[in-house]
């Protein structure tokens, strides 16, 4: 028998309470877009938490603290309870944000949507024309749905942002998905540099936006947002592998938010899973107030104390945290490492240079992304 | 580069655009604005202001009731009330009729 007295558990780390959650309703999508952020292993259909189960992890949500939910995928039109699920949300008094790409939306469903307390929709953008929002999206009519589905939700005067992920194929067109945000009535756009997780990365040299692409993106982000002050406020996530510096991946790891799977997982960001090691509690089996707590995965990054050098004794990891740990563990097969994106990563220079390879490859076919079985 | 406008006229009439509200947030025993994708907290003063707010009252008359209910000096209120509104409206939070 041990009589020693236990260690109190690593991690002494004080988590806050969590402010948001994403919900991945389900993995299945109509689109196959070939940089999406779900996992190259996609949940089964058969393997989906129902309504009633997402209803409890709700209620413990807001009970910890929680105060919005993002109901994402996959597509979660593609689900036929998500009227209900919103509902549930709603009756927590969570505010309810669902991300969409439009496709499996009707106005019948809209008004349900909103009658059971959706408050705002973010409406994906593939591109600003169908020839090359039906291409990269992998899906024909998708665009000329979008739109009918944008028109829809002006009429109703449902609170709208874009969000457009933006790449070497079609960074060119930034000015005009700009126009087509102030067109479409959106309060918001969201442009969103393409970032190398899930299948992305199976398409860096299809995706990767050369160094003066990303450039000419800040610039045109600039002067819109002065020109636009009061009409669309632009949110801009740029091109990190062009940059000196590491972004604050998740406002610091398991601080501000998490994510819940299509089967229930509870994991501090969407790419957690390709860190080896990493062990993801299950809800609404287990509390998430257990989890936000005392899970060995959100307690793994938490704080600085699990730092390395460079970023151990960098000023700015109060800033960006040492950045992405998907990344680290991407690079440099070490979740503890500094985000090679970092300008202090022994692997910096070669992480620029392979993002300077892609970004110069001509005529690399897309690699879809698959349907879950 | 035009400058964001520092408050609002005495007659415009703000109100919180749809899709943005304030909650009382029991946890962290501090009220907060939920807006699309952000989430703000309030000091005192902040959900002062958003509580007289309501699309029928002019900038002017929120002003008066303000600095009545607290006693304080009506410049000082205005400037502190006129930047909050106009900071929302910048952000699409909130508009001025
Ligand atoms: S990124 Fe594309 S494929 Fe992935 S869920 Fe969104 S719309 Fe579907
Ligand atoms: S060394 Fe680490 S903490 Fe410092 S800037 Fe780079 S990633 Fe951030």
């Amino acid at each position: 028998m041990n009589t020693q007295a236990q260690p109190e558990p690593a991690a002494a780390v004080q988590a806050r309470p969590p402010m948001a959650m994403l919900a991945e309703l389900t993995h299945r999508c109509p689109l196959s877009c070939p940089y999406c952020s779900n996992p190259l292993e996609l949940a089964a259909k058969a393997s989906e938490l129902g309504a009633a189960d997402w209803a409890t992890i709700f209620a413990q949500a807001a009970e910890i603290g929680v105060l919005q939910v993002h109901l994402s995928g996959g597509e979660p039109a593609s689900r036929r309870d998500l009227e209900e699920i919103v509902g549930a949300a709603h009756a927590v008094d969570l505010y309810t944000n669902l991300i969409t790409s439009g496709v499996g939306l009707t106005e019948r469903r809209l008004d349900a949507l909103v009658d059971n307390g959706l408050e705002h929709i973010q409406l994906s953008l593939q591109g600003v024309d169908a020839e090359m929002a039906d291409r990269i999206g992998g899906y024909r009519g998708g665009f000329a749905r979008k739109m009918q589905v944008a028109d829809w939700i002006a009429r109703r005067e449902i609170p709208l942002t874009l969000n457009a992920v933006m790449h070497k194929q079609n960074l060119d067109r930034l000015p005009d998905t700009i126009e087509l945000a102030v067109e479409l009535g959106a309060r918001r756009l969201e442009v969103a540099t393409v970032q190398f997780h899930g299948w992305a990365t199976r398409n860096r040299a299809a995706l990767m936006p050369t160094r003066a692409q990303a450039r000419e993106a800040s610039r045109i982000v600039a002067e819109a947002r002065e020109r636009l002050r009061g009409v669309l406020v632009i949110d801009y996530v740029t091109a990190d592998h062009h940059a000196e510096y590491p972004k604050p991946c998740m406002g610091g790891w398991g601080s501000t938010g998490f994510n819940v799977t299509p089967d229930g997982r509870v994991m501090p960001c969407h790419a957690a899973h390709t860190i080896p090691g990493l062990v993801f509690e299950q809800a609404p089996g287990t509390h998430l107030g257990d989890i936000w707590r005392h899970s060995a995965a959100f307690n793994a990054f938490r704080g600085f104390d699990w730092m390395q050098e460079p970023c151990r004794s960098c000023d700015r990891k109060t800033r960006d945290f040492g950045g992405c740990r998907c990344q680290a563990m991407a690079f440099a097969g070490d979740a503890r490492a500094t985000d090679p994106v970092c300008i202090k990563s022994p692997l910096h220079a070669r992480l620029q240079e392979a993002a300077e390879a892609d970004a110069a490859a001509e005529g690399a076919e897309l690699v879809y992304r698959t349907s879950p079985a | 580069m035009t400058a964001p406008a520092a408050t609002l006229p005495e007659t415009a009439r703000p109100r919180l655009l749809r899709g943005v509200r304030t909650k009382f947030d029991r946890v962290r025993d501090t009220w907060v604005l939920l807006a699309p994708e952000r989430t703000l907290k309030l000091d005192q003063i902040g959900h002062a202001i958003l509580s007289e707010t309501n699309g029928e009252r002019s900038f002017g008359e929120i002003v008066d009731r303000l600095a009545a209910t607290y006693n304080a000096p009506r410049d000082r209120i205005a400037e502190d009330a006129g930047r909050f509104l106009a900071s929302l409206i910048d952000r699409r939070m909130a508009e001025a009729r």
